[in-house]
Formats: structure tokens, C-alpha cells, sequence
């Protein structure tokens, strides 16, 4: 089949995907953008979030064909030009990457984070990104990079800074609970 | 045949400068591309004309193969190969240290997931249903999971030498002491994951000349180089390794995963073959962390003083031989922690079983032990009335204390230090009742409790670990320094086969570069076997190594750059030295370096060999064996929900001697990031093996520390310099991962009063629930689930006092090893599976 969508201002379509495959797999293998990493491919680690119509996704989740006519923005939709996105130059300012496998799904879910809460405190931080998985930083250089992200001051209630402007969210920005901020929130501290 | 080019899309070659020297913590040249998405790990390459291979695994974890049918397979569209084990040309096994592991199994299975068969074909989908379609015809065998029968005598061999892979005696000072007091204990420590986020994977690409190009993500080149030549049966000059990004390692890249198989079938069809594992196939495709069974006797004077530590300690090493012998060194030397022991008696064996082949993972050994000794540490304390860092102050290590293996420590060992600092760092207040967030408590947002039941708990563990690999290994490693004027500037190239694995490696030799010859301009080539060994990016070695050929091979370019120097401007080349891109005289300004160069290039390689280490004596354990020491401390604080044993992380404090800080943000990281898979080993991680079946391969079911887990990381960093090495650097991968974990199960025993004596801590451990009779049923564990409960440690089921495990009549004692056919099992209570 052929899927069809907007991916960082784009439009995109990919031939010949096979019903099974994945946005993930789209992404990565058909159109050149393998940003979004692979590390579960279940909805556990939140490597490959993404932004689809505005709401932060798992895109191993989220057939292909369920993104027909989607707009998706990928990590590779961040920066504008050559200029690092504010989240991405804290990440790297901080020393919050590693092996940076974890990377692009917490840039993409800090994004999401701060477009809706410019200045988080330590346990919003932490519930936002309960869903990514990192194995190499123990993610206290995470929180950091997030602090620092925030504590520029550049977010405003619209959310992105870098005035690349993403799709409006569905749903009412900034009212997302705790119930829906990943899929392993209801594990915490256990 | 035509030979595709190289890859489309290319390993990261990290160009983007790093900008500072020794000490200070520029950003990484890779991070730029990390951010953005765009640094290709060898999961993102591609190729034209790219096909997908598969494996086809056993499902059983003993079995003979009676036969295999490839036809059905290989006549589905889009199938272009399909291999087994008489497709491999050479050597039809490989391994780390003993090559007993198939390349693909021919007629015994010895572990579920053994890899049986390849396919490549056009789709990734088409590939993993021609692999279902290969079809099996398995004889299923009664597998050997237990490690004690495993050794018992009379157990079927699994190998041809025997089940033993090896056994470790170490006898230190006098063997029949006694002591006034004595305490026992029996401890577990189960099979932990590396749990990498970057699935193993690769893209082999054919040279059309019979040769293979091989893009993938590893620890070590040149170890891989050499086993992939021995298999595929080409000379080491026709198999080219590239490091490909890396996302991840902590041991499990150390063994050969994908990386023949992938080899194998580009050179049958021709074409670039990329083999990507699945999260649960990776929990197949590399080993793990050697379960640990470990009995502990300690006899101290009634001052606290150690009289003696006999050990007796098992560890099952799985199908194949890995680095298990290394790792059962490693278990044996490090068994009785950094303190001055006057008598040790350890013996530490490593058997083959069916269970999922063991290996490297970060601590190496050490892990195991660092949680009994420091277990029996608090059992003594408790048992003489003593604060437990009192006493550990007391027996605590110092330069010049001989090891149980009779090597005295050189250097700094500040292991009373480390304590005392670490006492010092404020406790943290518990907040007032009633103003907890959820996020805080003991089950978060599950909203279990708002503090009712929650007990708080402090634990100190201390550790330590050999830097480096020991007994006699000749390690080295090798770096090319190459400095030219590049558009008018001096430029210095750094070639290493070292694998950046997330760790910093690329930063650091940048910075080494720049500090020894003063040039601001330095590149980072990407990693491959076009320069000779870097050795293994494991250990905690490889910023001392491959910083000590890189610092080297400098020295040899600034030497000669100085040389050519001196002659031309006529002063004795001891008085100038390298600063800014210039030639400086006596503090003053000589000459451009591009002047001085005037288009010539100066390169030298250089290897960097540590001091030889002897091996162990194979009757007492006595040999200099080791390189040199590392040492770290931990204080755990915990809030416990007794009643339904959920524990949150409130804070962890943690010393550390570095030696020094080559790149203080890197050293951080690293600590913090070790913390957390001890954190992980404490309180959630573990392969469940049932009857030889991995039944959580998963991130669902196998769970590893989230952000809501981890608590802030209070830091403490020494540097005290070590005498021997590149800029007094220590090691500093692994000791934060050796003693977080004792000190998070002490803060869980300071909070609940239960002995808990296996790790990971399970609720139903803090609680106190009886184990269930039956191995085969799951446990549930208020989310987490557990492993079948039939193993669990006698006493924490009743036992509420740690302290009270003085003596257990009828247990064999540790001093006696291993148990002959007449002795009991190791523990009467666990079925042997």
C-alpha cells in the first residue's frame, strides 16, 4: 500500500509498505529518517516518540497505515537548520548523552513537556519521562538537561520556542494527568 | 558479482571539535549528531540492494538435532539464503576464551535461544516467516539447570571436558583460625541483563573479492576480527571491522553475536546483509550476569578486628565459556571486600548448565561478592553491637594491605576515607506528614499509601575491583597520531580501534591530543581494525589503556616535532614545548607549527602496555595478579512499605577515587549511571530462568530503573592519583555498580528488619510472604513480576533479625569447598529444578 503524510513540514509517502509495518519502520527504513530509535519496538523504552498530529506517541505503537494523512514530527524536526533546538543543546550542554540511543525520544518528550509546562518541577520532570527508558545516565545529567531547557525562559505558554511551530495537540494543551504520562507511570517506585 | 560500495549511510566519523584539555569537560563531538538523530548506530545502516537475515533459534534448552529442512524456506519468494552449520567454512565455533560456542548448532543444543540456522531475504517480515518455515527436528532433552548438579559428580557432561569450567582456591594466612565471634550466612544473587538500549546489529558488506566489510557495534575490534576469520576461514586482511554507533554495552558486546551470521550470508548472496535483533531476541543474543549462589562465614575478634572470611561461591556460567573463567577470578580475588583480612579460604567455581550463557557485565564478578561481603559486614556489626561503618572503619584496607591473593596495594586505597566522607554528607530530613507528593511515596502515583506503613532505612556499602584484565595478560593498546596542516591550521588525527560505547572514549582522546600537543584542532577517526588492537572497551581500562597509547604516540609526534624544531631555531629542544598551534621557547613565542611543518606530516603509533601481572597459583591463589585496584562507597537512604514491600529511593550519596578526572562531567555520568543498574540489581532486575526457559524477555516484563525510580545522586568524587597510570587516572566504569546494591538492600534491612538475602529485593521478601511450593508458578509481586519463589533464601520468610544468623548447625562449612557426592546440596530447600 501507499501511506501518505506530513512529517517535519513535509509532505512524505512511502510505496510498497506492507499492512504490518510500523510508523517506527516507515520511518527509519523507507524514508531516510532513522532518528527514532528501535530499542523495544513494544511501547516500553520511548525511543522512537514522536510527535503524530501533535500528540506525543510511541511510533512502534502507531501502524503506518494509521498515519495516513497524519502530520508527524520526528527528532529530526527540531532543530531549525543547523541550529540546535534549545531542549537539543541542553542535552548536550548538560552531558546528558551517553550512547545517546534514549536521546531522540527524550529531546522529542521534553519538547512535549515543556510546550506544556515551561517550567516543570522535579517530579513533573520525572513523571514526564517515565516512559523513556535510559540504561547509561542514571538520568540525573537528564534532569539537569531538562532544568536547564526550562530555565531559559524561552517556552512559552504556545509551546515552542524554536518557532518552527508544531501541529496544534487534539486534545487542551497542559492538562494531560497522571494517568496517561506513559506507559510505565503506573509502576513508579516500586 | 558485483561489490556494492560502502554503505549509504555511514558510521559517524566525529568531526565536530572538542574543545578543551585534560580536566576540563568540553562537549562531546558526537552529541551534536546524538541530538539531532542523525549519529548512524548500526542499527540505522543501509545499503543498496540490502537484504535482511534472520535466525532461526532453538526453542529448547537441551536438545539433539536430529535433522534440519531448509526447503521450504528457501522456496519463498524473497528468500535468497538460507544457512546452517555446514555452511560455515571454517572453524564451526567460536568464543571469548575457549571456543565451545557454535556458530550455528549442528547436534547438540545446550541453551533455548542456541542459534540453529540463517535466512536472509528482501524484507525484514519475509526473512523472520522463512525462519519460522525452517524446520527443526529436535530430540528434547531433560535440560541441566541446576549448578550444583551440574557439578555434582556423576552429572551427564554438557561439555566434553566436564561441567567445571573452573575452580578458584585461594588460601591466606592461617587456615584452622578461630575466633571468638562468627557469623554466617547464605546469599543469591540472581541473573541480571546489561539491557542496552541498542539491539544488536550489523551490516555486512561483500568486497566482491571473497572479502567482508562488517559495520557493527562491539567492544572490541580486533577480538571479533579474529574470531570471524577463524569461522569464515579468510585471512584477518579480508575481514574489515568498522565500529558502527554504539548504543551501549556493559559487557554484553564483549561475545560474538550477529556478527558471523551476517558475514556468512553477504558472503553466499553477494550482498550487503543487516541483521537487527528484536528486544526479545537481544535477550537471547548475548550473556548475562553470572547468577550467583554464595556462603560466607566471617570469624572477628570481639574488637570487630577479622580473623578470617572462608567463602564458598558457585556461579553458573551457562552453555558456553564466555569470560566466565575470568569472571570466577574475578569472584574469588574480590571476595572478602577491601579489608585487611588476616586468613581468607575461597573457593569459587564455575559450571556449565543449560541455563542462558553467562559473561561479562559490568562489575565482573565483583558484583556478586560485594553484596554477601557487605551483607556479613552488617551481620557481624549487628552481632558485636557495633555501628557497621565502625566497623568497617576498623578492617578497612590501606596502601600496602595484601590482598587474599598476597599482592599488597600499591597506591592510594582510601577505603576509611571514602567511609568517613561519605558519613559526613547530611542525611536528607524526612518531609512532614502530610506533605508527601504520591511521586515521593513508596508505590507513586499508584496510590498505595500516604505514608502509613512506610518505614525510612540507611545502608553503607563499600567495594572494590581490578583495573584492567589480570593473571598475566599481556593488554595493550594501540594509537596512530598523525598531525598535518590542514587549510593553513595544524590538525592532529587520533586513530584508535577503541569502541566509544557512550562512555566518552572520543572526548577524552581529544582532549589528550590537545593537551599534549597544544593544537586545537583534533579529529576523532572512526574506530576499525586498519590500526592495531585497542583491546576491549571493558574492565574500566580503556581510558587508561587507549589514554596511555594515545598520550604515547603524542609524546613520539611532539619528540620529533621539538627535534625539527630545535634544529631550526637553534635552542635545545628539552627547552621548547607545544602550546596554541606554536612552538614556544622558554615561554616565549618560537614558531608557527604550520610554518615548522611546511606541508610534511608527523605521525607515530605507539602501544601502551600496562606492568605485567602473574597468573594465580592453582593450589593457593597467591599471584600478583592485578593491575591495579578501584575503590567507591555508597550510603542508600529508603522508604519501605512494610506492608506491601514497595520501596522508593529517597536519596543515594556515593565517594569515589578516581584518580583523576580527565573529563568531570563524563566521570559523573558514568557514576550516576552505574548507580543505576545497581539500583536495578537491588530492587527489580532479573532474567527469570525457569527449567532452562527465559520467561521475561522483554522491557514489559523485564524492568530496569526509570527516572521515578532513581533518587538524586549525591557525589563525592576523589582524585588521589595512581602511581602507575596515564595522568594518575583510575578506572571508573564499574565500582559504582558494585556497591550500590549491597548499600540498597542494608537501607532496605535498616528499615524492615529482614535478612534478605538474595537480590534483586522482592515485596514479598520485605514482607515476609512464605514461599510458594511450586517452582513453575509465577510470582506476583505488585507489578513487578518475580522469578518462581522455590529458590528463595532460608530465613527471610521468618527470620526478623539479621543479626541472629550466627551459626547454622548442619550446613556445610564454607571451609570444606565444594561438596563431594556424600555432602548435602547446597540448600536443602531448593528443588534443583
Amino acid at each position: 500500500m501507499r501511506v501518505s503524510c506530513t512529517i517535519n513540514g513535509e509532505p512524505r509517502h512511502a510505496d510498497d509498505v506492507w499492512e504490518g509495518e510500523s510508523l517506527l519502520y516507515v520511518l527509519r527504513e523507507r524514508l531516510g529518517l532513522p532518528g527514532s530509535k528501535n530499542a523495544c519496538e513494544q511501547g516500553e523504552c520511548g525511543s522512537c516518540s514522536v510527535y503524530l498530529d501533535g500528540v506525543l506517541v510511541c511510533a512502534c505503537l502507531v501502524l503506518a497505515g494509521q498515519a495516513e494523512g497524519s502530520e508527524v514530527v520526528t527528532v529530526e524536526g527540531l532543530a531549525a537548520g543547523d541550529d540546535l533546538h534549545p531542549v537539543q543543546e541542553a542535552f548536550v550542554e548538560a552531558g546528558a548523552v551517553q550512547c545517546g540511543f534514549c536521546t531522540p525520544g527524550l529531546i522529542v518528550a521534553t519538547h512535549d513537556l515543556l510546550a506544556r509546562n515551561p517550567s516543570p518541577t522535579d517530579p513533573e520532570i520525572r513523571e514526564a519521562l517515565a516512559g523513556n527508558l535510559c540504561r547509561c545516565t542514571g538520568y540525573e545529567k537528564v534532569l539537569d538537561a531538562v532544568r536547564l531547557a526550562a530555565g531559559r525562559g524561552l517556552w512559552t505558554a504556545t509551546g515552542d520556542p524554536s518557532g518552527r511551530g508544531l501541529p496544534s495537540r487534539s486534545g487542551a494543551p497542559g492538562t494531560r494527568g497522571g494517568d496517561d504520562a506513559g506507559p510505565r507511570a503506573g509502576e513508579a517506585g516500586t | 558479482m558485483s561489490a556494492p560500495a560502502a554503505p549509504a549511510r555511514q558510521p559517524f566519523a566525529p568531526t565536530a571539535p572538542v574543545t578543551g584539555g585534560i580536566g576540563e569537560s568540553p562537549r562531546r563531538p558526537d552529541g551534536t549528531l546524538k541530538v539531532k538523530g542523525e549519529f548512524a548506530y548500526s542499527s540505522d545502516l543501509w545499503a543498496e540492494g540490502m537484504l535482511w537475515g534472520a535466525t532461526v533459534r532453538s526453542p529448547h534448552p537441551r536438545a539433539r538435532i536430529r535433522a534440519i529442512e531448509t526447503a521450504d524456506a528457501l522456496t519463498m519468494p524473497g528468500v535468497l539464503a538460507v544457512l546452517t552449520s555446514d555452511d560455515v567454512p571454517g572453524r564451526k565455533t567460536y568464543g571469548l576464551e575457549i571456543p565451545d560456542q557454535p556458530v550455528l548448532a549442528w547436534e547438540d543444543v545446550r541453551y533455548q535461544g542456541e542459534p540453529v540456522a540463517l535466512v536472509a531475504a528482501d524484507h525484514p517480515e519475509t526473512a523472520r516467516r522463512a525462519a519460522a518455515l525452517v524446520a527443526v527436528d529436535y530430540e528434547v532433552l531433560d535440560p541441566l539447570v541446576d549448578p550444583e548438579a551440574a557439578m555434582a559428580p556423576g552429572a551427564p557432561p554438557l561439555h566434553p571436558k566436564g561441567n567445571v569450567l573452573r575452580h578458584i582456591r585461594i588460601r591466606h594466612g592461617d587456615q584452622d583460625a578461630t575466633a571468638e565471634v562468627v557469623v554466617t550466612g547464605d546469599y543469591e544473587v540472581g541473573m541480571q541483563d546489561q539491557a542496552f538500549l541498542g539491539p544488536e546489529s550489523g551490516l555486512a558488506v561483500p568486497d566482491g573479492q571473497g572479502g567482508v566489510d562488517l559495520y557493527v557495534s562491539t567492544q572490541w575490534l580486533h577480538v571479533d576480527r579474529d574470531q570471524l576469520a577463524a569461522s569464515l576461514d579468510l585471512p584477518p586482511e579480508q575481514v574489515r571491522i568498522t565500529l558502527a554507533g554504539v548504543g551501549g554495552a556493559f559487557g554484553a558486546r564483549e561475545d560474538l553475536s550477529m556478527q558471523i551470521h551476517a558475514c556468512l550470508l553477504a558472503l553466499r548472496t553477494g550482498r550487503p546483509v543487516k541483521i537487527l535483533y528484536s528486544r526479545e531476541e537481544s535477550f537471547f543474543g548475548h550473556v548475562h550476569r553470572h547468577p550467583a549462589r554464595l556462603r560466607y562465614e566471617h570469624g572477628a575478634a570481639r574488637d570487630g578486628r577479622l580473623v578470617y572470611v572462608k567463602a564458598r561461591i558457585l556461579l553458573d556460567g551457562g552453555a558456553y565459556a564466555s569470560s566466565s573463567t575470568a569472571v570466577c577470578s574475578n569472584a574469588a580475588c574480590f571476595a572478602v571486600g577491601p579489608y585487611d583480612v588476616p586468613g581468607a579460604t575461597i573457593d569459587c567455581a564455575v559450571v556449565y548448565t543449560d541455563n542462558p550463557p553467562c559473561g561479562a557485565m559490568r562489575g565482573f564478578g565483583a558484583v556478586q561478592t560485594c553484596f554477601a561481603y557487605e551483607a556479613q559486614m552488617d551481620r557481624l556489626a549487628a552481632e558485636l553491637g557495633m555501628d557497621p561503618v565502625e566497623l568497617r572503619l576498623r578492617n578497612a584496607m590501606g596502601t600496602g594491605t595484601r590482598v587474599p591473593t598476597g599482592q599488597a596495594v600499591e597506591g592510594a586505597a582510601p577505603v576509611a576515607e571514602l567511609l568517613r566522607r561519605l558519613q559526613a554528607v547530611p542525611l536528607s530530613e524526612a518531609p512532614p506528614a502530610g506533605a508527601l507528593d504520591l511521586r515521593e511515596l513508596p508505590g507513586g502515583v499508584s496510590n498505595v499509601t500516604h505514608g502509613e506503613g512506610v518505614r525510612r532505612g540507611v545502608g553503607y556499602a563499600v567495594g572494590f575491583k581490578n583495573i584492567g584484565y589480570s593473571e598475566g595478560f599481556d593488554d595493550y593498546s594501540t594509537a596512530r597520531i598523525r598531525l598535518s596542516v590542514v587549510a593553513g591550521e595544524p590538525q592532529v588525527e587520533v586513530h584508535t580501534a577503541a569502541a566509544e560505547v557512550g562512555q566518552g572514549l572520543v572526548t577524552l582522546q581529544a582532549q589528550i591530543a590537545r593537551t599534549e600537543l597544544g593544537v586545537e584542532r583534533v579529529v576523532v577517526l572512526p574506530a576499525d581494525t586498519q590500526v592495531g588492537s585497542a583491546g576491549s572497551s571493558s574492565a574500566s581500562r580503556q581510558s587508561w589503556m587507549t589514554g596511555g597509547a594515545v598520550k604515547a604516540a603524542c609524546e613520539a609526534v611532539r619528540a620529533r616535532v621539538l627535534e625539527r624544531a630545535a634544529a631550526k631555531l637553534g635552542s635545545p629542544a628539552a627547552s621548547l614545548s607545544l602550546r596554541d598551534g606554536e612552538v614556544v621557547a622558554d615561554g616565549d613565542r618560537g614558531m608557527a607549527l604550520a610554518d615548522l611543518l611546511a606541508g610534511e606530516v608527523v605521525e607515530e603509533t605507539r602501544e601502551y602496555h600496562h606492568r605485567q601481572t602473574q597468573a594465580l597459583d592453582p593450589e593457593t591463589g597467591q599471584g600478583e595478579a592485578h593491575v591495579a585496584f578501584a575503590f567507591a562507597a555508597h550510603r542508600a537512604v529508603v522508604d519501605v512499605d512494610t506492608e506491601l514491600g514497595l520501596v522508593k529511593m529517597v536519596d543515594i550519596a556515593t565517594t569515589q577515587d578516581v584518580g583523576k578526572a580527565i573529563n568531570p562531567q563524563a566521570v559523573e555520568g558514568q557514576i550516576e549511571g552505574g548507580i543505576a543498574q545497581g539500583l536495578g540489581l537491588a530492587l527489580m532486575e532479573e532474567i527469570q530462568v525457569v527449567d532452562g526457559e527465559v520467561r521475561n524477555p522483554s522491557f514489559t516484563d523485564y524492568l530496569i530503573p526509570t527516572v521515578l525510580d532513581m533518587p538524586p545522586v549525591r557525589l563525592d568524587v576523589l582524585e588521589l592519583g595512581h602511581p602507575d597510570s596515564p595522568y594518575g587516572l583510575r578506572g571508573i566504569g564499574e565500582p559504582p555498580t558494585i556497591s550500590s546494591t549491597p548499600a540498597i538492600v542494608a537501607a532496605i534491612r535498616a528499615a524492615t528488619g529482614r535478612p534478605l538475602t538474595r537480590v534483586p529485593v522482592r515485596p514479598e521478601h520485605i514482607v515476609g510472604v512464605p514461599a510458594p511450593e511450586s517452582r513453575d508458578r509465577p510470582a506476583a509481586g505488585a507489578g513487578r513480576a518475580g522469578p518462581p519463589e522455590g529458590g528463595d533464601e532460608g530465613g527471610d520468610g521468618s527470620d526478623p533479625d539479621p543479626g541472629s544468623a550466627v551459626s547454622e548447625p548442619g550446613r556445610p562449612d564454607p571451609a570444606r569447598g565444594f561438596p563431594t557426592a556424600t555432602q548435602a546440596p547446597l540448600d536443602p530447600d531448593r528443588d534443583g529444578g
